[in-house]
């Protein structure tokens, strides 16, 4: 690249209470236009890193050293004033938490109008006129009503698209976006992604993408690095860093990326559940006299899991898979159907309730509410024998430090889950359902809230257990590169129905249903390289182009045909 | 426990203070606090009357003492039954929803309309003007203040998937109720019931104030700050001591109220 740098960060060195050092020399230039990711666990200081160019790390972050220039200007010693116009104005950014980071209270086209009306003053027709072009540009079918309309009444993708319409309405020359899209489903990730790129492209705006999702990242910017413990590992351009990664850090975010492995034997016994034509309905909202309309969530399910088989169902949100799990566990009745346990109907009384009370467990998403913060960890997983008549205390005592070591948290029974990681209290959550040796095993996301490098040691774990006590799994997932790991079986949902259902390998070699390619569009197939990398190939990834491509009027960038190799250095 | 900070350290000892002297007061005074001694009128404090003496003459220190305990006991027997039957029917309208909820809810809000004094009142006039009907009619007037605020904290734990996670384990929803959902409304509760103690004071003054209150001439400190009002020109200690007492003792159990509070959330251990 050639001409000045839009960005150029030398040795810059934050560190918390003046002993923790969070980020150690960090280096970093950016050219005008770039698409720059930068790719680490939780806690590897990339946020940080980022958030000081705007000096928005929290106040209890100190800079020790190094010098942050912006088109020149050293911003680091920039009045606040000065900041304070650069913000928003020069640089933009995007946050993680589309559910947050809307002002609930606020109509979106003043929440729109906000940035325009501080930094570049137009009147109010032009202001008008460049928010309906710019919602038009993010794919909204109505701009004038989302003028009037409220953060509340869109899906999560929608309101990050909302956030982006907001930044590049005011045509930002870097844009910072932080996990812009970790709270978002792996399909409409893809999209919003996809939309950002375009958006940023038009302009010329360079791109600051945080993650700690490699392949998201490498899919759409030219230079990547890769930080760990607050440091640089290693960065380069996307297509070398990923095909011969030459630090070890690398090569174990390389592994950590899910990849097919071998399914194991299922057995041809009796199904240890059956779904049978399974309808859920929610009802409406009780007016004063009548009720609303209610919401059909499932139409007409059927599956059967079989023993010792995992199967995945898989979906984007509102496709009604977690419904599904719900209703398979008794958390809500179904309007029409039946749920069979060992080829028994479920009845919700007496010893076959109970029975399959104990059967049946469940894993949940979010390892942060999933686990009572009051209880110890040793308490949280032996309330799951508590019930278990003729057990005695120090048996179940036993039994739970057991369980422990099985999910790799000896020690730890003493603590209370926020002592814990993310990963240590999924870890918990499988050990509560498994401790009781179940026959079956609901898990609804169980790692979509975690890092991918912790998200693939949980899988393992969860898989490893499975294989040892052989309990059958419903693994539901809006992630198929998670599923293709662990599953036997792949049923995908849209709407409330499955629209497709095979042995995994049918399933992702030759998928039929049009909504099954769109899905497996968001994620990456694997090629290994010789030097111990990868290659990542995406599928099916201009057939299915969605409507979030592009406004009307926008060309759009190029894309990159299927099956082609990722960008190879610009 | 552990006193870790030098504000609960502070609120133990007022709070030790108070329960001391109602205990004392109950057996054992300076003077008889009903004792009218005409001589002693308005005595201002000094080595006599310690705290002064009253309109009639009463020792004030005295009054103060046996007041101590009538205070504390309504007070403490009012939050007390607030907070148990509130946080009761908070978590069963929270947890159960449905018709219990829209039952429930409807008395509770009906009794919110009222103002709480206006609701004592009443109800005083029915039961009787006496420390057990003070304490009946003012716990009826606090309940649906919390049974309102433990609901809408319910509400929101019922969400949590940890309760959900207690269902499908096969707990029964009373086990759930007391062992996953109750102990996590106890923050606000404490913060609430804590603030409760320094509205039933004032409350019951209130009442002595338009006479509903405890009965002269039994002393509350209520009573005896409402009684100080004609005379604080002349003698402002008959208003400044009752004051102090109620200020000290709330400020006490404010203090203490939030050790107990950080002291029962597992998250705030091993911070300082």
């Amino acid at each position: 690249m050639s001409g000045p740098p839009l960005v150029a960060i030398r040795d810059l060195s934050l560190e918390i209470a003046g002993e923790m050092r969070v980020v150690d020399r960090f280096e970093l230039t950016i050219h005008p236009g770039e698409m720059i990711g930068i790719v680490g666990e939780s806690g590897s200081g990339k946020t940080l890193a980022a958030r000081s160019i705007m000096r928005l790390a929290p106040p209890a972050v100190r800079r020790v050293s190094g010098s942050i220039a912006f088109e020149g200007r050293e911003l680091t010693t920039l009045p606040l004033p000065a900041l304070q116009a650069l913000r928003g104005s020069r640089i933009g950014m995007v946050f993680q938490e589309p559910m947050t980071s809307l002002n609930p209270s606020m109509m979106l086209g003043a929440q729109l109008e906000e940035g325009l009306k501080l930094h570049r003053k137009p009147d109010e027709g032009a202001r008008r006129a460049a928010i309906l072009d710019m919602l038009r540009k993010v794919g909204m079918e109505d701009p004038q009503a989302v003028l009037k309309a409220y953060p509340h009444q869109f899906s999560g993708g929608m309101r990050q698209r909302m956030m982006l319409a907001s930044v590049m309405l005011l045509q930002p020359a870097l844009l910072i976006a932080d996990e812009p899209t970790t709270a978002l489903d792996a399909l409409v990730q893809r999209e919003v992604l996809a939309l950002m790129v375009d958006l940023t492209r038009a302009n010329g705006t360079a791109v600051l993408m945080i993650s700690h999702d490699l392949a998201m990242v490498a899919r759409y910017t030219d230079r990547i690095l890769v930080m760990a413990q607050g440091r640089i590992v290693e960065a380069g351009k996307t297509g070398d860093l990923l095909a011969h990664p030459r630090q070890a850090y690398t090569s174990s975010l390389l592994g950590a990326m899910p990849r097919r492995l071998p399914a194991g034997d299922v057995g041809n016994g009796a199904p240890v559940i059956e779904v049978r034509n399974l309808v859920v309905d929610y009802p409406g909202r009780q007016r004063l006299l009548k009720r609303d309309a209610g919401k059909r969530a499932l139409e007409d399910v059927s599956l059967a899991v079989r023993p010792g088989e995992v199967v995945a169902v898989v979906g984007g949100s509102g496709s009604g898979k977690t419904t599904l799990g719900r209703a398979i566990a008794g958390m809500l009745r179904p309007a029409r159907g039946e749920i069979l346990y060992k080829g028994k109907p479920v009845v919700r009384r007496g010893d076959a309730w109970r029975d399959y009370r104990f059967n049946c467990q469940m894993v949940f998403q979010d390892p942060y509410s999933s686990l009572d913060p009051r209880m110890t960890i040793e308490a949280i997983i032996g309330e799951s024998l508590r019930l278990n008549c003729g057990s005695g205390r120090s048996e179940r005592r036993e039994q739970v430090h057991e369980m422990l070591r099985d999910v790799g948290l000896s020690g730890l029974g003493a603590r209370y889950p926020h002592e814990l990681s993310g990963g240590q209290r999924q870890r918990v959550a499988i050990a509560r359902a498994v401790i009781r040796r179940p026959a079956f095993v609901i898990a609804d996301e169980p790692v979509s809230a975690l890092d991918v490098t912790v998200r693939a040691q949980v899988l393992e774990l969860l898989a490893a257990l499975q294989r040892r006590y052989q309990f059958s799994c419903l693994f539901i997932s809006h992630d198929l590169g998670v599923v293709e790991q662990i599953a036997n079986r792949v049923l995908v949902m849209q709407n409330g129905r499955i629209v497709e259902q095979g042995e995994r390998d049918a399933i992702f070699d030759n998928p039929r249903h049009p909504y099954t390619r769109l899905l497996l569009s968001a994620i990456p197939t694997l090629e290994a390289t010789e030097q111990g990398g990868v290659r990542l190939k995406w599928r099916y990834d201009q057939s299915t182009g969605t409507d979030a491509d592009a406004g009307p009027g926008d060309s759009g960038p190029e894309r990159r045909p299927a099956g082609v190799p990722l960008k190879q250095g610009s | 426990m552990r006193w870790t900070s030098p504000g609960a350290l502070l609120g133990a000892i007022l709070v030790a203070l108070v329960l001391a002297a109602a205990l004392t007061g109950a057996v054992w005074t300076p003077y008889d606090p009903l004792q009218i001694d005409f001589a002693a009128r308005f005595a201002p404090p000094g080595a006599r009357h310690l705290l002064g003496a009253d309109a009639f003459g009463r020792d004030v220190l005295s009054r103060l003492m046996a007041g101590a305990s009538t205070s504390v006991m309504i007070s403490l027997l009012t939050v007390t039954l607030a907070t148990g039957l509130g946080s009761g029917l908070g978590l069963l309208t929270g947890y159960v929803r449905g018709w219990t909820d829209r039952t429930i809810m409807a008395f509770i809000n009906a009794l919110l309309a009222f103002p709480g004094i206006l609701l004592a009142l009443g109800l005083l006039a029915v039961i009787g003007a006496n420390k057990y009907g003070i304490v009946a009619a003012l716990s009826i007037a606090y309940t649906p203040v919390v049974t309102r605020m433990v609901r809408g904290v319910v509400l929101s734990l019922r969400e949590r998937e940890f309760v959900e996670a207690s269902r499908i384990m096969g707990n029964s929803p009373i086990h759930t109720m007391l062992v996953h959902v109750l102990p996590n409304c106890v923050a606000p509760i404490t913060v609430l019931a804590t603030s409760m103690f320094g509205w039933v004071i004032l409350a019951e003054s209130a009442l002595s104030f338009l006479g509903l209150g405890v009965p002269p001439p039994a002393p509350t400190w209520g009573n005896m700050l409402a009684a100080a009002r004609p005379y604080l020109g002349q003698a402002a200690w008959l208003g400044i001591f009752p004051g102090l007492c109620i200020s000290l003792t709330l400020l006490g159990i404010n203090l203490l109220g939030d050790a107990v509070r950080d002291r029962l959330d597992p998250r705030m251990r091993g911070l300082s």
